[in-house]
């Protein structure tokens, strides 16, 4: 938690500038800027950009702050706290391995293991470094009865073993090449 | 078509029969929520003016055989047929003991179709008190109902209302907590992919009883499905002026907006909930005041679970007396349950209060599978406990449970068998909890953390004799210095476990065995000769060259070399290598 506050500190100190003098926003088109201007638009507005990038630029935090008056500091405290959002550009498919409590006691740590090791990523370095896996792990999807369970991007794959998920991996693989 | 169905391939077959049935009036075809039979997915209801058959374990390839015999030719293909006129057939044992009110229209009717939850008494409920009911009787039925709050609570859902109705102020506020963020938990997932509109109903009827004319429901990220049902149903009833001004010409205006979650389960706690409406991190803040008095944006809100809102209509309907007609003394009416885990047939249950938990693993739910031992249930997620198989016998009772050291919770119910460790799942619920808590608190914050290396020490063979009171010290201590809910209920799988099975962490610390044969670091791999066919994948993958064995050769572990990874158990395609 210390070494989170010090990091977040330093973005604001160094990027603190305005971008915006026009209201030529980049992730928002003017009647959402002219709508959302609350500062509990912020979240909402986050959810945007997210699902429209698959991340959170930087850019963007600078725009919320422009458009509602809350404090990039503030919108950065948002979007560490919140898990569905990421600072990084994600791979083209975003697996989330589910690790919800019916899922881990039918074993998704195992298939988590398999999924990391056959793409050779991990905890810390979660994309594939041809840019087409990202592997997250989220708390629970509610899919519980047919566990263990996996989303592929908006897709969710069920009853998974480790040779059903290898075959996954090769399937959107394949899929990618062609 | 709930997303569960839809992931079992629901979405193909739905596209089949349409495809099959064409323009012909003669049948019609339409999706429905969740039957609560998540086991037997695809499923397929047939009425055939007759009966009304039930199929289950449906493919594309039966949908095709199941049109031309029953719909073309009247002949059911009774092989297939799970449950008959709700009163019959193989999976009836599932359905027997259920009550439906809050799932009452899941399964039932088209959730997209306002017409359809019109036809079964929809938006009566608040007709009826439109025309004519105080506020104040629409509060005195719910305090005679004896409903409580199905988000885990269990506080009188009557005398909340009562409160906020009480607090004075021209703007007050109505929020449905629909985060679900207890991992194992989807009963309100299937109630509002399922029949969002009662939930929308029910929050019409608090906004009216307690005086707010704006609602929120806060409905987490991770069920997409959900949120877009309700944005829809939400559109269509503005369109048809039954929400916003002037609601069937009554006066009473409401306006209802869906806020998604982000990612945490904190802000399934009401304080935390309504800091991230506002926009901000979801730090719960210290009550008093509560909700009633001082809640979103500083005005007095009601704020109430799915399970809660969507029996409020049944309630008013049907009469307070009828629903307090079942449960128990203190505890009244129905409650929902996902039941997954080790369950044979795991999925929706809605049952009386009063139940025993041995009814609902055995009777409905068919016993363990793979005829493994019952070693017990789960109950409350991360805030609850374990309850061991020899005291199934205790009644699903708000107080009863809670006297074990467990809570009901929202209804996530996770049964565990003889395979299951109960020292690693109490690690898992504390990692859960550790990774969720908002950093406020020290004593969550350090405190959980503590107790997490503690349980990984143990769960990799390193514990010792002074860890268990260490655990329970920084237990009490994270219970009593903590200012929200998680913090204080964190502790509450591991106390359960101490207390229940507190022969599986001695099995850790003194033997170095895990009498369950899961945790990696205190089991051997062992490859059975008899399945093992030499094909060599092990051994090939092993990352310290542990295995050896000729081609089509039964293959063997040395255990001195042997890192326990797990990888060889991993890629065995013929379950040949087991965990002893």
């Amino acid at each position: 938690m210390g070494c989170r506050r010090i990091y977040y500190y330093l973005i604001c100190v160094v990027k603190g500038d305005k971008v915006l003098n026009d209201t030529a926003y980049r992730f928002f088109s003017p009647e959402v800027a002219a709508a959302k201007t609350h500062k509990s638009d912020v979240i909402p507005l986050l959810q945007k950009v997210q699902v429209e990038n698959g991340f959170v630029p930087v850019e963007a935090i600078h725009e919320i702050s422009d458009i509602t008056g809350a404090a990039e500091s503030d919108i950065y405290s948002v979007v560490t706290f919140y898990k569905q959002f990421r600072l990084k550009a994600p791979g083209k498919y975003l697996i989330k391995v589910c690790d919800g409590t019916a899922c881990h006691v039918n074993d998704s740590m195992l298939l988590l293991d398999v999924i990391r090791e056959e793409l050779k990523v991990d905890e810390s370095n979660d994309t594939t470094d041809d840019g087409l896996f990202t592997v997250e792990t989220v708390a629970c999807l509610g899919c519980c009865s047919i566990g263990p369970v996996l989303f592929l991007n908006e897709d969710v794959h069920g009853k998974l073993t480790a040779q059903s998920v290898r075959k996954l991996l090769k399937e959107y693989r394949r899929k990618a090449q062609n | 078509m709930a997303t569960c169905g839809v992931s079992a391939g629901a979405e193909k077959i739905l596209g089949k029969l349409k495809g099959l049935a064409g323009s012909s009036t003669a049948v019609s075809v339409s999706a429905t929520g969740c039957i609560g039979m998540c086991y037997r997915e695809p499923l397929v209801e047939v009425s055939d003016g007759n009966s009304v058959f039930l199929y289950g374990d449906v493919t594309e390839e039966r949908a095709e055989k199941i049109f031309a015999s029953h719909v073309n030719d009247n002949k059911s293909v009774d092989e297939w047929v799970i449950v008959k006129d709700h009163a019959s057939g193989e999976e009836f044992d599932y359905l027997k003991k259920q009550v439906k009110i809050v799932l009452r229209n899941c399964g039932v009717i088209d959730p997209d179709s306002l017409d359809e939850y019109i036809n079964r008494d929809g938006y009566k409920a608040i007709k009826k008190i439109l025309a004519g009911m105080t506020s104040e009787q629409v509060i005195e039925m719910m305090l005679a109902s004896g409903l409580r709050g199905r988000g885990g609570g269990g506080f009188p859902t009557g005398l909340k209302w009562k409160f906020a109705s009480q607090s004075k102020g021209p703007k007050k506020y109505v929020i449905c907590n629909a985060d679900e963020g207890d991992p194992g938990a989807f009963m309100d997932r299937s109630v509002l992919e399922g029949d969002p509109h009662s939930v929308i109903e029910g929050m019409m009827i608090c906004g009216y009883a307690i005086g707010a004319s704006e609602g929120y429901i806060y409905c987490r990220a991770e069920y997409p499905m959900a949120v877009r049902r309700l944005q829809q149903s939400i559109a269509i009833l503005e369109q048809k002026g039954m929400l916003g001004d002037n609601i069937f010409s009554s006066g009473f205006s409401f306006r209802l907006t869906v806020k998604e979650g982000a990612g945490a389960f904190v802000c399934g706690e009401e304080t935390a909930l309504m800091s991230s409406i506002e926009g901000k991190r979801g730090t719960p803040k210290v009550r008093p005041p509560y909700p009633a008095v001082k809640g979103l944006f500083g005005k007095p809100t009601n704020i109430n679970n799915v399970e809660t809102f969507a029996s409020v209509p049944w309630i008013i309907l049907n009469g307070p007396e009828k629903y307090a007609a079942y449960g128990t003394e203190k505890s009244k009416g129905t409650k929902v349950f996902a039941i997954a885990g080790k369950a044979r047939k795991a999925g929706l249950v809605e049952v009386p209060m009063g139940i025993t938990i041995n009814e609902i693993v055995n009777d409905i739910c068919g016993g363990i599978k793979g005829g493994k031992k019952f070693k017990g249930v789960q109950m409350g997620g991360p805030s609850g406990g374990c309850i061991p198989a020899a005291l199934a016998g205790t009644r699903i009772d708000y107080e009863e449970i809670t006297k074990l050291g467990a809570i009901m919770g929202s209804g996530g119910m996770i049964v565990v068998d003889e395979d299951t460790c109960m020292v690693e799942l109490a690690r898992f619920f504390l990692a859960f909890t550790q990774n969720e808590s908002c950093g406020k608190c020290t004593a969550c914050r350090i405190g959980t953390l503590r107790m997490l290396e503690i349980l990984e020490r143990i769960v990799a063979g390193k514990g010792t004799e002074e860890d268990i009171p260490k655990l329970e010290e920084l237990a009490q201590y994270i219970g009593k210095a903590s200012s929200c809910g998680l913090g204080v209920t964190a502790p509450n799988p591991v106390l359960t476990t101490l207390k229940y099975f507190r022969d599986e962490y001695m099995a850790h610390i003194r033997d170095h065995v895990c009498p369950a044969h899961s945790c990696a670091a205190l089991v051997k791999f062992v490859i059975n000769p008899d399945a093992c066919t030499g094909c060599t994948l092990c051994a090939r993958g092993c990352p310290t060259k542990a295995i050896s064995g000729e081609v089509k050769k039964p293959h063997v572990v040395d255990e001195a070399k042997c890192v326990k990874c797990g990888k060889c158990f991993t890629v065995c395609n013929f379950n040949a290598i087991r965990k002893d």
